[in-house]
């Protein structure tokens, strides 16, 4: 044995030996109180809003609940259900595209609208307010406004501009091939604000002297943007991007309010199918299936999240 | 000795006495409040004005219960989430298709007792009865109104586009002809229909395959079996299918829901559609409609012994939590505000006056919860007040009473309507949607549902 391998060892011993001999009042000295003090609140309302809420959709997602007369256990049974519901293959599709759509049109949108702003010598502040401006309107009352503007007669606002250039009216929502694109777009101007925010601010971290001798080597705006802003980013930018698809994945409020997920469930997204569980029937729905796919939905985000950032890991140590 | 025990006896039988006085009298005065469905969301102030007038009304007869007014309108989703959250008024409205189940699910409370003490129980109609009464024989909720599916047309559209607005159709291939001129001559809507994916699409192409003759289901129950993909049905999506896409007769939004379709409708865009027979009351309580443009009239029925009226309506409950008191307090309230109106003279005028002092409807064409006569004498009593375009009704109010009336699919109707969702928006919005191919799908969706009765 080595004299390393020896130290080692008494030093385990000694850990050991002070671990046994610690008594409540030295755990009390030592501030162990007043830690478990401050931690108290935390652990109660994250305790009480988080992991009983989890621990609970596990117990319910084995149940067969109206929440109103007692439970029955199912076992897999509402997983079993979910799998061979013809609805989730279409719901998830569904989602995919939403997903993706928002990937390649609300991705890069604040970006490019962040590195614009980052440019503009006067006035940044107002347009910094113009474009945060739709994340303060409330989501609902902004869907309202969108639906008005999505009216599919000649008369609605996006059809009355279009049609002073010869084009429409278009079936913004009553379109099952339509619909989707609009939601996006929709989904975009609400919430791209405060991704550009986040992207000002990174770019203001930026250290200045990157530009400087970029400018002196001659560099392009595009070749600043290429060569400094976006290597300058990437941690910020595979943040955003994974939080993301974790948005897009759980998309609701949009089809739920434009669509209901029609037409012909062309809209009809994963987590508007758990909503449809659990109260689309008015005699009280199956929470059981609801939590299932909650269930199911949240363990393979974790996975995704898991692998994205496991495969991005070398790109954002660089 | 014993005579301080007698002594001892008889002052604890003295304060038991006071004891049980003071406990009585307490329970004598005690009040309880109770909440109760009251309008619908963004109703208007004049109707908000006499609901609490009725309100008033009540609590002067019964000093002992309150009164509070809870906003109430029944959807799918709102309803299921406020049951299971429990957060429903302690008296509220449900569907007919959906009391039974919810009964026989124990979620709604047990009227039985109270209910039969009502003086006019044994007069109601057996069938309207029965839709509140849960499978152990419980009553579980009372009627509160009954309609048939009928067609609301704008008279002043008719008007402009040719039409006479006294001569409403009475085919379905007339519906689709005075679409077309409506919607051509005067740029709206001729004809539309509920499209949501909130089973009022499923609702109104039912209403249409009846009135073809066709039915949505056979037989009771979890061994029900599914029937949406018959010929009617195909005939229907077909008629729905030409107007939207030969005709383009129906405008450009397909996904009206009840209230978006009443407004719709009243705001002079919508020239035809169906929905229930008392939905005037909708009309002019949060749409605020013209009187003078509205028209009423009886489905057209095709020549087929099957073809008949979806009948539907409301009733109104308790929720399972309510005390014995607030049971009793809901009782008196469901007596005063819902059923007395349609029993006893003094209610009903009372009742009329308070509707026609607050510019309310009365007289809007409904079903008789309890036989003919007794609706006819309802409505002779409130005659003087009746302050409804009842003329612009009568093509309704003459046929209706000839037609047969068919009550809604009885096993999982709000899951059969769902599963129809899907093809009247696809018909509606897909000019190449494969009919056929969508209600085999349809078919199998309800009968899952059916079978899991769920």
């Amino acid at each position: 044995m080595s004299a390393i391998s020896e130290i080692k060892i008494e030093g385990a011993a000694l850990a050991a030996r002070h671990r046994v001999r610690r008594s409540p009042l030295t755990w009390v000295r030592g501030g162990g109180l007043s830690t478990l003090l401050f931690l108290l609140p935390l652990l109660v309302v994250f305790g009480a809003f988080s992991w009983y809420p989890i621990a609970r959709s596990v117990v319910m997602s084995l149940q067969h609940t109206n929440l109103v007369t007692a439970p029955t256990w199912v076992g897999l049974g509402n997983f079993s259900a979910v799998i061979h519901d013809p609805l989730l293959p279409i719901a998830v599709k569904n989602t995919a595209y939403f997903a993706l759509l928002a990937l390649i049109f609300g991705y890069p949108i604040p970006l490019i609208a962040a590195v614009l702003m980052s440019e503009v010598r006067r006035g940044r502040g107002l347009f910094s307010a113009l474009v945060y401006l739709p994340v303060v309107i409330p989501p609902v009352v902004a869907v309202l406004l969108w639906k008005t503007f999505y009216d599919g007669g000649s008369v609605g606002v996006f059809n009355t501009m279009l049609g002073w250039v010869h084009l429409g009216p278009y079936p913004w929502l009553q379109s099952q091939s339509w619909a989707m694109p609009s939601l996006v777009l929709e989904s975009t101007w609400a919430n791209a604000g405060a991704t550009v925010i986040i992207y000002l601010a990174a770019l203001t971290a930026v250290n200045t002297e990157l530009y400087e001798a970029a400018a002196v080597d001659g560099a392009t705006l595009w070749q600043k943007v290429w060569r400094v802003t976006l290597p300058q980013l990437r941690g910020v930018l595979l943040v955003t991007m994974i939080l993301q698809i974790i948005g897009t994945a759980q998309v609701f409020l949009e089809p739920y309010l434009f669509t209901s997920g029609g037409p012909a469930n062309s809209t009809l997204t994963v987590l508007l199918l758990i909503f449809d569980y659990a109260f689309g029937n008015s005699l009280g729905g199956d929470y059981g299936k609801a939590t299932a796919l909650s269930l199911m939905l949240a363990v393979f985000l974790a996975l995704f999240s898991l692998a994205y950032l496991r495969a991005t890991r070398s790109w954002s140590d660089e | 000795m014993k005579s301080i025990r007698l002594a001892a006896g008889v002052a604890v039988a003295g304060l038991l006495a006071v004891c049980a006085t003071t406990a009585a009298l307490g329970s004598a005065t005690k009040s309880v409040t109770i909440s109760v469905a009251s309008l619908i969301p963004g109703s208007t102030p004049a109707a908000i004005q006499q609901f609490n007038a009725q309100v008033a009304q009540f609590e002067r007869k019964n000093p002992s219960i309150k009164i509070k007014p809870v906003e109430y309108q029944w959807t799918a989703p709102t309803f299921a989430a406020k049951l299971a959250a429990n957060t429903l008024p302690t008296v509220f409205e449900v569907p007919f298709t959906d009391a039974r189940t919810l009964g026989d699910n124990g979620q709604l409370a047990d009227l039985t007792a109270g209910a039969k003490a009502l003086p006019y129980f044994s007069k109601y109609n057996k069938t309207v009865l029965a839709e509140g009464t849960d499978s152990k024989g419980r009553v579980v909720a009372l009627p509160k109104g009954a309609y048939a599916q009928a067609l609301h047309y704008n008279r002043k559209l008719f008007a402009q586009a040719g039409l006479d607005p006294n001569k409403p159709p009475t085919t379905w291939a007339q519906v689709a002809k005075d679409a077309l001129a409506i919607s051509q001559k005067t740029g709206k809507a001729g004809y539309v229909e509920m499209g949501k994916d909130d089973n009022t699409a499923g609702w109104i192409l039912t209403t249409v395959v009846y009135t073809l003759g066709g039915r949505m289901e056979k037989g009771t129950g979890k061994d029900a079996v599914a029937t949406v993909d018959n010929p009617q049905t195909v005939a229907a999506l077909n008629m729905l299918h030409h107007m939207r896409w030969v005709d383009n007769s129906m405008g450009s939004n397909f996904d009206y829901g009840w209230s978006d379709i009443n407004q719709a409708f009243a705001a002079g865009n919508v020239g035809m559609y169906v929905s229930g027979s008392d939905v005037y009351t909708n009309l002019v309580q949060a749409s605020k409609i013209d009187p003078s443009v509205y028209g009423l009239a009886a489905l057209p029925l095709a020549k087929n012994k099957k073809a008949g009226v979806l009948g539907g309506g409301t009733l109104v409950s308790v929720k399972p939590t309510a005390n014995a008191a607030e049971k009793a307090a809901s009782l008196k309230w469901i007596d005063f505000y819902y059923e007395a109106p349609l029993v006893s003279k003094g209610r009903a005028v009372a009742n009329a006056k308070t509707l026609t002092a607050n510019a309310q409807p009365v007289g809007v064409p409904a079903l008789p919860l309890f036989n003919k006569a007794q609706y006819d004498l309802a409505n002779s009593w409130i005659k003087p007040y009746i302050n409804v375009p009842i003329r612009q009704m009568k093509p309704f109010l003459t046929d209706v009473f000839n037609q047969q009336l068919i009550p809604e699919p009885a096993a999982s109707t709000q899951s059969v309507y769902h599963a129809l969702n899907a093809p009247v928006e696809a018909v509606l919005t897909d000019r190449n949607a494969n009919i056929p191919a969508l209600l085999k799908q349809a078919n199998q969706a309800a009968q899952q549902a059916i079978s899991t009765g769920s």
